[in-house]
């Protein structure tokens, strides 16, 4: 399915994703190109076919409700950016 | 000394003819010589090596070391190291240092390995070629004006260039078959769940494998020894038996059953590429084993499937790199949402950002049925063709790519053609088994890699042909001249 420059703007609003204007053309024509190879898949009848969520069939696993995980917020931390008083600091985007 | 497989310096070790120690320092003199024209690793941690080394070499004096004890290997950068930066090839994540270790790292750590330094990846592993890496293009060692497949492409590179006697890779679509064919070493993607995906950083969880990249067949038995299993901490490991991958690597091969895909030997596979193949179904014929025909009539196929399904779980994956959390975030946002776009445009390259918009274009609103359950409707007629398959033959041998490696930039230009590279691999993610490339022979100087492929949990039996063929072929054996 081709896509116009409206359609990958929606896209990448909906991805949270910048793309720069002078690149919109370049993107949109890539893309159109994956989803004109991907359209293969609809020459081939599956109306019988059930989905396939796991190669094995398998179940998501199940543990007893507890707590395994012990704090290590002091370790967490170090890794961050900014901290202050044991919170994590983040820049002021709410308006 | 730095030519051999951890079998052979595992013995050395043992015998005291060297330490861990100068092994270690021998690897980092080569590193410090070679990577500036590879850029094969991305991090090189000598401090800790050698103290890991030193640990080693206590170990072994004290008579409580395993075969892989004191032999330095690599991660690729998707491996989450403690202490150690864990990019992902990516700018999201360049200034990443996780406060613990994958599983799989943990895991070789206990076996007493040396960890030399981080493998350069293409971007989240999204790449058949290591040219989307933050961090450059890896080189191919064979010749460096060509890739070394991708997504694992800094670690079979380290290999196959004695960066390293081995390597972890990941393989979503190909990642570590590819790399192994083009670099002309080993490589196994295991049955999904086999490994571990807890501190892996995930890109299509579905079909992402971590795997072994080495020079033999057996020493990807022993690093298989090492890293499987199941384990509590990823919901997707499966809880199977660990069996002794070793153990069946002596066995004859005498009445072993191979299956010859006709949708893989056709007139469009480059007919050198097929001769080296049919040589070495000889090699495996001389050896007791029998040939078929089978039919796989979904494969061509699987391109479009992973194309919607991975991308799509990529989309739901890559949604936590937001600016906020950890990695690179944008300068002077003006709102919430200016800085979650900008921090993902800006942190992303091209074809992450391309994979992450086809992924939330299948998952949205009106094309999810169109989209992702169709490409899940097809993963299990790709999987039934196999079980089909498998009905009459031990395993599958094919190519592993359809050609050697090719130059870099060579196909940049056209996303779907490099999508294409990945051809005869991507089957075997969607359904889940494994399969394996090893070297089969040399065209123009380069490497050409076989595929073997066999049902779930049959990753012994492909590492017994695969060592039965190296027992009696020298192409793993060669070196490139770098």
């Amino acid at each position: 399915m081709a896509l116009d420059n409206s359609d990958v703007e929606k896209i990448a609003h909906l991805a949270r994703l910048e793309i720069n204007q002078s690149d919109i053309d370049e993107v949109t024509g890539r893309i159109s190109n994956i989803l004109a190879m991907i359209d293969q898949m609809q020459d081939v009848d599956t109306n019988a076919v059930s989905p396939m969520a796991h190669p094995f069939d398998a179940t998501q696993r199940l543990r007893p409700d507890l707590v395994t995980e012990s704090n290590q917020r002091d370790e967490l931390q170090k890794i961050a950016p900014a901290t202050q008083d044991g919170l994590f600091l983040v820049p002021k985007v709410i308006e | 000394m730095l030519s051999k497989t951890a079998a052979e310096l595992s013995q050395a070790l043992s015998r005291k003819e060297l330490s861990s120690v100068e092994l270690t320092q021998a690897f980092l003199d080569r590193i410090a010589t070679l990577n500036p024209t590879l850029n094969a690793y991305i991090t090189v941690a000598a401090e800790q090596a050698l103290a890991q080394a030193a640990q080693a070499d206590d170990m072994l004096a004290a008579g409580t070391g395993g075969p892989l004890t004191g032999i330095p290997m690599a991660h690729k950068d998707i491996f989450c190291t403690r202490g150690v930066l864990t990019t992902c090839g990516s700018r999201m994540l360049h200034n990443f240092v996780s406060p613990y270790d994958a599983t799989v790292v943990e895991r070789l750590q206990s076996a007493g390995v040396v960890m030399l330094g981080k493998t350069n990846m293409d971007e989240f592993a999204m790449g058949s070629s290591n040219e989307t890496s933050y961090y450059g293009a890896v080189r191919n060692p064979w010749d460096t004006q060509r890739v070394p497949g991708g997504s694992s492409g800094g670690s079979a590179a380290a290999v196959a260039a004695d960066l390293c006697v081995m390597a972890t890779g990941t393989d979503t679509g190909g990642s570590i078959r590819q790399p192994a064919s083009f670099c002309g070493i080993t490589g196994l993607k295991p049955t999904y769940g086999r490994v571990s995906r807890f501190g892996m950083i995930a890109f299509a969880s579905s079909l992402d494998q971590a795997g072994p990249l080495s020079k033999s067949a057996e020493d990807a038995a022993l690093m298989m020894n090492a890293m499987a299993g199941t384990d509590l901490r990823d919901s997707t490991s499966l809880d199977h038996p660990v069996e002794d991958f070793t153990a069946l690597l002596q066995n004859s091969l005498s009445g072993l059953r191979i299956g010859l895909p006709k949708q893989h030997f056709t007139a469009d596979l480059n007919p050198a590429v097929q001769q080296i193949l049919q040589d070495a179904i000889k090699v495996l014929e001389g050896l007791g084993a029998s040939v078929s025909e089978v039919d796989l009539p979904h494969n061509h196929l699987s391109v479009p499937a992973y194309y919607v399904v991975a991308p799509a779980e990529a989309s739901a994956n890559l949604s936590r790199f937001d600016g906020v959390r950890f990695g690179y975030r944008c300068e002077n946002p003006l709102n919430l949402e200016d800085l979650y776009k900008r921090s993902r445009g800006e942190g992303f390259g091209d074809e992450v950002k391309r994979r992450i918009m086809v992924g939330t274009y299948a998952l949205s609103a009106g094309y999810y049925d169109a989209y992702y359950k169709k490409a899940q409707k097809i993963r299990r007629l790709i999987k039934q063709d196999f079980d089909d398959a498998f009905r009459d033959v031990d395993v599958i041998l094919g190519p592993t790519s359809p050609h050697t490696a090719f130059k870099l930039g060579e196909k940049n230009s056209d996303p779907v053609t490099m999508y294409l590279e990945d051809i005869y691999t991507i089957a075997v993610n969607l359904a889940g088994i494994p399969g394996m490339s090893l070297p089969a022979g040399m065209l123009n100087g380069l490497p050409i890699g076989m595929q073997l492929v066999g049902p779930a949990f049959s990753e012994a039996r492909l590492l017994n042909v695969a060592h039965q063929f190296q027992l009696n072929t020298n192409w793993h054996t060669m070196r490139p001249e770098v």
